[in-house]
């Protein structure tokens, strides 16, 4: 099963990286609200049980893949 | 004098150990460098350096796999045992990571990396890590970092900041990299675990524009002298 981690800064946390893309896009004449960067992290799992592997995932979520702190997570599992 | 051993944990990509070394010894302290795939500290260990650098290529975020070194079971240990652990930079962000320190080092609001000189005002004295500073609370210590922007929520900086575990902020119109309240360096709960961004091991020859950073280094070996004159 493989699953696809995306690590964001959360809401209200300073996103520098995302202001410089969010200007970089209006200098070459996109119209943007709002960017934010974040980190995508996939995983080859041995596992089929989606309950098992989402289980597993959020663990790593919160112990070293996200830092709980200043970064949300989304899990997005497919086998 | 007895000269208190003060290890500095040198990681891969760690790159201030020599620097962090050579201001300790020049303070009175004895400062091996353990690589990192030690499984224990030195025998008679009075403190423990973990020093900046870039371990792990900063890679996944600052300080977030040098947690998994072997040396770091250890070095928990002996500060959860009231050990003293002072970490500089990627040290410092090595002990947020490793849950010892509150808050996260993020990247510097200007995205830039900073490098230079910055004020910084010592608000506590009262600690194993500022103690020789009751006579010059503003002190001038280089930073140079892309990751030093403190972050805590603002419940976490309320209490911070009335347990007086705030020991050092940037001085006004001095803050290099967005740090919330200012925040240069924070101290645990228990006052033995410190943490900061500027390099104090730069700035202990007149050479190099300041000896300000001998009032912190100083301290620890003061502190760790103590630490190793009391029984256990």
């Amino acid at each position: 099963m493989r699953a696809t981690v995306l690590v964001r800064p959360k809401a209200g946390i300073l996103d520098p990286q995302g202001q410089a893309v969010e200007t970089g896009l209006r200098h070459l004449g996109f119209a943007v609200d709002r960017a934010h960067v974040g980190r995508l992290v996939e995983l080859d799992l041995p596992t089929d049980d989606e309950a098992d592997a989402r289980a597993q995932v959020e663990r790593m979520c919160e112990q070293l893949l996200a830092n709980p702190l200043i970064e949300s997570y989304e899990i997005e599992l497919r086998t | 004098m007895p000269r208190p051993r003060i290890p500095v944990v040198v990681f891969p990509g760690s790159n201030d150990d020599r620097d962090a070394q050579r201001a300790l010894e020049r303070l009175g302290a004895e400062a091996p460098r353990v690589w990192h795939l030690e499984t224990e500290l030195p025998s008679d260990t009075a403190a423990v350096v973990l020093p900046g650098g870039f371990s792990y290529g900063d890679y996944l975020r600052c300080g977030a796999i040098a947690r998994f070194s072997p040396i770091m079971g250890p070095v928990v240990r002996f500060a959860r045992d009231g050990g003293l652990v002072l970490g500089i930079c990627n040290g410092f962000q090595i002990l947020t990571e490793a849950g010892l320190l509150p808050g996260a080092l993020r990247p510097n609001e200007s995205l830039s990396f900073v490098c230079r000189d910055v004020g910084l005002e010592v608000s506590e004295t009262q600690s194993p890590f500022t103690a020789r500073c009751t006579e010059r609370r503003r002190l001038t210590i280089p930073v140079k970092h892309g990751d030093g922007c403190w972050f805590a929520d603002p419940d976490t900086v309320e209490e911070l900041d009335a347990t007086g575990r705030i020991l050092l902020r940037y001085a006004e119109g001095e803050n290099p990299n967005g740090s919330v309240d200012d925040v240069a360096g924070v101290v645990n709960e228990h006052g033995n675990v410190f943490g900061l961004m500027p390099h104090p091991e730069h700035a202990v020859d007149p050479l190099l524009g300041s000896t300000d950073g001998a009032l912190i280094l100083g301290s620890l070996v003061d502190s760790a002298r103590m630490s190793e004159a009391a029984p256990v």
